[in-house]
């Protein structure tokens, strides 16, 4: 059984980002970039299932320009056997992103495809469920445990208020949550290794998809401050202001 | 054209943030039509015609939709849509899980969780963890969004008087199977509508404190109980209790961050809070930033003393 896992480059989660100049993007320039933490998550899935003798082959695929190499290599160094890169320097919103994983699909014909539940870019959380209706596969999202039986994937769920237990036949779309697993660590032997590993490289453009951006950026800006608050010495003070200055009934 | 409002209930009750999304798609000024999917869902349908602002109540039932598969609402809205401007629904994991299939469907682009519509297809939604607001226009024909709850009002629950009609409901989509459903057992408010939320961080140190320090406290105030991803990772809260970008987002009257840093992660997920009141031992944690009260104390002793001096 073949497993594809999608990979995005974004900024590092512990930078604070901020826009440009002229608030027309927000300023990616010589800020620190990494894998998408959900992405490691479902790699780590994807390991998982090999190890339990349940996946033969793991690809990694990612979109954007050549500097996507370096979460490829991740990918590779935490135990992916190969990787896709397609490239393209347009920026592909979550319809053309799933578009063009249809057509890696179509390729590869993996049995099962895993995806993070969302990128901390732009907080979409769009693309595995619109791969999953392009290819009109069963889909899983924000997943918190799989476990894979005669040809069925088990998917536990997180949803508001609880968990949901589904079972999909394969091929199908599943989306990873953080609490899936614990991410391996990818030590510099690795790193060394994964440089042995093949990365593939496609244009888009070779794919033949409608890439075309639907959502046009307008501008940017960065939210309100709360108004600033005021610190209490006490907890007396503290239930006072709630009492009498915020209408608290306490 | 009409506007369509995915409905969210789980088969007795309607979710109060749907009426929130009801009042979002007043914004196109065409009738509203709310799609409830279910079985037997008469109670349901009756008090959705009495919402105010909604001009008709499509009901759609079926054995299936009992436990409503992502697969099968994506379809069963897509076999309406033509009938249809703008689809949306409140942001959810419920909507984020189907909508983006329909809008696949449909070849249309999906904004997610908007928190502002403006005029020409525009619309307001934060990114990266709620650091950056973005201005999007879609040159899509047909609309397809979530909206973010809190930014509208409910919609009035009497007085309306929608039309009721049957959609024919698609076959079952036969390659998932839905297995169970677990819903946290609580005698608290939901965490996503409760008007207090009593929120513990890692500095809790583990699961006996959490329930030790917070739960006195969360039961004077009748509130909720939430976590950051650091407690609920170290196991000392379940996880359906997360706060944040990557887990649920609230607006409480009052929320109380009990021993927590204050990671953008976090915050996103509670900075539209009427009130914010935070203890935290560090003077210099972020927290105090986000915060209206900020109190610096040792929980331990802190949160006792507050339940102690409350009613
Ligand atoms: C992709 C991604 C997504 C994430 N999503 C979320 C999310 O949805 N929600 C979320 O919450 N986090 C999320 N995080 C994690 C986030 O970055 C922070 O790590 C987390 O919020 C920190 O939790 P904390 O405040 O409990 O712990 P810490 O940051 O360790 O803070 C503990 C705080 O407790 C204080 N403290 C310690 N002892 C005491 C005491 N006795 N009395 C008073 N104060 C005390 C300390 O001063 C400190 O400020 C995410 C991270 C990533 C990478």
């Amino acid at each position: 059984m073949k497993i594809l896992v999608a990979v995005k480059r974004v900024v590092d989660y512990n930078v604070k980002v901020r826009i440009n100049a002229d608030a027309s993007d927000v300023a990616t320039d010589g800020v620190k970039m990494g894998i998408n933490p959900f992405d490691e998550n479902a790699i780590e899935a994807a390991l998982q299932l090999k190890e339990q003798g349940k996946a033969s082959e793991i690809i990694a695929v990612s979109l954007g320009t050549n500097a996507n190499q370096d979460v490829l290599r991740h990918a590779l160094a935490m135990g992916a056997d190969r990787a896709i890169l397609v490239e393209t320097d347009s920026k592909l919103q979550p319809l053309a992103v799933a578009k063009l994983l249809q057509a890696i699909v179509a390729q590869e014909q993996p049995s099962l495809i895993l995806l993070g539940k969302q990128a901390i870019d732009d907080d979409a959380g769009q693309t595995g469920q619109m791969l999953a209706a392009l290819l009109d596969y069963p889909q899983a999202t924000f997943a918190s445990h799989l476990q894979l039986e005669n040809n069925e994937l088990l998917v536990t769920r997180e949803v508001d208020g609880g968990t949901e237990t589904l079972a999909l036949n394969l091929p199908a779309v599943v989306t990873a949550d953080l609490r899936l697993n614990d991410p391996r660590f990818v030590k510099l032997p690795n790193l060394m290794m994964a440089r042995k590993k093949q990365i593939t490289t496609l244009n888009a453009a070779e794919l033949v998809v409608d890439t075309a951006s639907r959502l046009t950026l307008i501008k940017v800006a960065e939210p309100e401050a709360r108004k600033a608050g005021m610190m209490v010495t006490s907890v007396e003070q503290l239930l006072r202001q709630l009492r009498d200055h915020e209408g608290i009934n306490l | 054209m009409n506007v369509l409002v995915l409905a969210e209930h789980d088969g007795q009750h309607l979710n109060p943030i749907t009426l929130h999304a009801i009042t979002a798609a007043q914004f196109w000024q065409s009738p509203v039509h709310v799609l409830v999917a279910g079985n037997a869902l008469d109670s349901l349908v009756d008090s959705l015609s009495d919402i105010i602002g909604v001009a008709k109540v499509i009901k759609a039932e079926a054995s299936h939709l009992a436990t409503p598969l992502a697969e099968d609402i994506a379809n069963l809205i897509v076999s309406i849509s033509t009938d249809y401007q703008v689809i949306l629904a409140a942001h959810s994991s419920f909507s984020r899980n189907a909508l983006p299939r329909v809008a696949a469907l449909l070849d249309v682009a999906m904004i997610s969780d908007a928190l502002e519509i403006k005029a020409d297809q525009t619309y307001v939604r934060s990114i990266y963890a709620g650091n950056i607001l973005t201005h999007i226009q879609s040159q899509d024909t047909q609309q397809i969004l979530t909206v973010h709850s809190s930014h509208y009002i409910a919609a009035s629950t009497h007085g309306g008087k929608a039309q009721i009609s049957s959609a024919t409901v698609p076959a079952a989509f036969h390659k998932t199977r839905w297995i169970s459903t677990k819903h946290a057992q609580s005698d608290r408010p939901a965490l996503n509508s409760a008007k207090v939320v009593v929120s513990g961080g890692r500095s809790l140190g583990s699961a006996e404190n959490f329930e030790q320090i917070l739960s006195p406290l969360a039961s004077k105030l009748n509130a909720a109980i939430g976590a950051t991803r650091a407690a609920v990772d170290a196991g000392y809260a379940p996880n359906d209790f997360q706060v944040g970008q990557t887990g649920i987002v609230v607006a409480p009257e009052l929320y109380i961050a009990v021993g927590i840093s204050g990671a953008v992660q976090h915050t996103y997920g509670m900075k539209d809070s009427r009130i914010v009141v935070a203890i935290n031992q560090d003077p210099d944690a972020p927290i105090f930033q986000v915060a209206d009260y900020g109190l610096v104390a040792d929980l331990f002793t802190a949160i006792p003393a507050i339940t102690a001096a409350i009613q």
